[in-house]
């Protein structure tokens, strides 16, 4: 691969002694905060940072000050860094490099020593490397593209509580992508009818249904009679089907008493599974899924608001810091893209953030926006889920580019089948399972997808009408987050 | 009913050709093949019988193949499924799980609700089968 980049080569202008703590305003990159000797030890925590200084601001410098003010910077020099090891706690930037095809914009490679940070903390974390430096008047844009934990770091956290080994064994499912849906209108209807979506939808195929982000406890529906009735249906359709089944309870609330009321609740009526949204903040998922490893839970969580801060490359956060940080906290399920679908998702983007998900160590893959090796020491699995404008017809697509450990959600693509709610389950499910059985005896189902998919709908009818309806759906528009670096076309000889 | 337990259940049932292709499939992976019975098709029912020991040194399906027609001759009114598992570290799990035999009638399952305290219903499902004593429920 050709990366074509280009590193600056400044030379270390760090003061020393007594230089260094002459009063008065400095550049950051004198004071300790730019190292370009500096070897990044096995037990530093790195961060990768998109800088995009103002105009005339010397890139070397916006990079020191990104490094400073995520450590123990201020704006001017402070006598009482001498009664501390100041030299460990400074965040080191040690390398800065052009973006490929980006001028002005410029990657930072900044060294953590350990001791800055809390063990098992992820709001301590993100208060040091997201907490002040973004708004930093220098810089016009700054982005987290990427982190590398060390196993000392990774190990001070629990993980997921239950993880994608264990979650299949307590379903008692294995050797397919699992199916889900998410119940529509997302708002508006009675515990009742809401009820009736979920035993539809799980009679007739699904493994789960799932509550949407914003279904909380409102007027027309308060939570008691969603989970009542939710659980009703999902222990018909497991006495229907005998399968184990389950339905995303969402805890999401104003304060945790709420959320640790809803939860206990759901484990009381026997739900396998609750879920919470990204908005409630890190230290109030760590809480839930420390509850959910006391209570044998599957947790859901929904990647609700993260579209604000990662979509744009410019600046926020990358999503694939997002998930690195939802892993260590020990969520169960993460929303991680679909590719195919109506939401956001580069599929080399998107791969990368599934081998974050899935794997145990993650080796560097630029391609795959993925810049650092990242070694999970054994931390758990975290389910990756693909939802969002996803239909039967494009099964083929999805269990190539996702493979086996993923929850599939078609919620539009069940509830909007033309015959009901359990057609729409079935032909997604039929049309699953025919294609994993074809992938499996050695058939290359990117290529012969439609036609496998074809053969399976002449002995089902539901998929035979799912096929048609939707055969012409696709959402290709262009992404916005997309990674820097591009394979190098080979040259045929 | 139909058990739609496994990985397969909505298709129509394997033949053995679709079968074979699957074990297959599980040791050109490394994974030990397994075949296991039941009578007891209770979705948490984890334990079902094992015909034999799992499977660890096979090349070739037909293997599989001959104890699973052992099997079927013993327990063919019963469900029997075929499972592999992977003992890679980071699994060390079953990774394909389906049902190769499944008895001629299925009379499913009892759904029952105990109401409790405050519109709170605990509820036990119950395969109608497992009011008999075992080996005599299906056939």
């Amino acid at each position: 691969m050709n990366t074509n980049t280009q590193t600056l080569d400044a030379k270390a202008s760090t003061l020393r002694g007594k230089e260094r703590y002459k009063s008065g305003v400095m550049e950051y990159k004198k004071m300790g905060y730019w190292e370009p000797n500096y070897e990044p030890k096995d037990t530093d925590i790195i961060a990768l940072f998109r800088v995009t200084p103002q105009d005339g601001v010397d890139p070397i410098e916006a990079a020191a000050a990104v490094a400073g003010e995520s450590s123990t910077a201020t704006w001017t020099v402070v006598w009482t860094d001498r009664l501390t090891a100041c030299e460990k706690y400074r965040g080191k930037c040690y390398r800065v490099e052009a973006v490929p095809n980006a001028p002005g914009s410029y990657f930072a490679w900044i060294a953590y020593d350990l001791d800055l940070f809390e063990p098992g903390s992820i709001a301590n974390l993100s208060a040091s490397i997201i907490g002040n430096v973004f708004g930093f008047k220098p810089l016009k844009a700054l982005r987290l593209e990427d982190m590398r934990f060390p196993v000392a770091y990774v190990k001070t956290f629990d993980g997921p509580a239950t993880g994608i080994v264990v979650e299949r064994e307590r379903l008692d499912k294995f050797g397919r992508p699992l199916l889900g849906a998410t119940v529509k209108p997302k708002l508006g209807l009675s515990g009742r009818n809401y009820g009736r979506v979920v035993y539809e939808a799980l009679k007739g195929g699904l493994d789960f249904t799932k509550d949407d982000e914003n279904i909380n406890s409102q007027p027309f529906m308060h939570w008691r009679d969603r989970f009542l009735y939710s659980m009703e249906a999902v222990n018909r359709a497991q006495a229907m089907t005998g399968e184990v089944k389950g339905t995303y309870l969402n805890v999401t609330a104003g304060t945790m008493e709420d959320m640790y009321e809803r939860a206990e609740f759901a484990s009381q009526l026997g739900s396998v599974i609750i879920m919470i949204d990204l908005v409630i903040g890190y230290t109030a998922i760590q809480s839930m899924a420390k509850w959910a490893r006391r209570n044998n839970m599957i947790l859901h969580l929904h990647r609700a608001g993260h579209g604000t801060y990662s979509r744009q490359k410019i600046h926020g956060v990358s999503f694939r810091v997002i998930a690195k940080w939802m892993r260590l906290a020990g969520v169960d399920h993460i929303h991680a893209g679909t590719v195919v679908g109506k939401l956001e998702g580069d599929p080399r983007t998107i791969r990368g953030y599934y081998d974050i998900c899935r794997e145990d160590f993650v080796p560097q893959n630029l391609e795959n926006g993925v810049f650092f090796d990242q070694p999970w020491a054994s931390l758990r699995k975290l389910m990756p889920v693909a939802s969002g404008g996803i239909h039967a017809g494009q099964m083929h697509q999805l269990l190539d580019l996702l493979g086996d450990d993923v929850v599939l959600q078609f919620g539009g693509g069940t509830i909007g089948h033309p015959t009901g709610i359990v057609a729409g389950a079935t032909a997604n499910r039929v049309a699953l399972e025919a294609m994993v059985l074809a992938r499996n005896e050695g058939r290359d189902i990117a290529r012969e997808g439609p036609e496998i998919l074809q053969t399976a709908a002449k002995t089902c009818l539901p998929l035979r009408q799912a096929l048609e309806i939707w055969k012409d759906v696709t959402f290709d528009y262009a992404s916005t987050d997309t990674p820097d670096f591009v394979p190098a076309t080979t040259v045929g000889v | 009913m139909r058990l739609t337990q496994g990985c397969f259940s909505f298709l129509p049932d394997l033949t053995d050709e679709q079968i074979r292709a699957q074990a297959q499939y599980c040791i050109d992976h490394g994974w030990a093949v397994n075949l296991e019975f039941t009578d007891d098709p209770h979705p948490r029912n984890t334990y079902w019988e094992m015909w034999g020991l799992p499977m660890f040194d096979i090349k070739d399906a037909a293997a599989v193949m001959m104890e699973l027609s052992e099997c079927r001759r013993a327990y063919g009114d019963r469900y029997i499924r075929l499972s592999g598992f992977d003992s890679t570290h980071g699994w060390e799990s079953v990774k394909l799980s389906f049902l190769v035999n499944r008895p001629t009638e299925e009379p499913g399952f009892k759904l029952i609700r105990q109401e409790a305290d405050g519109r709170n219903v605990r509820y036990t499902t119950q395969a109608y089968v497992t009011d008999k004593p075992e080996g005599q429920r299906y056939g």
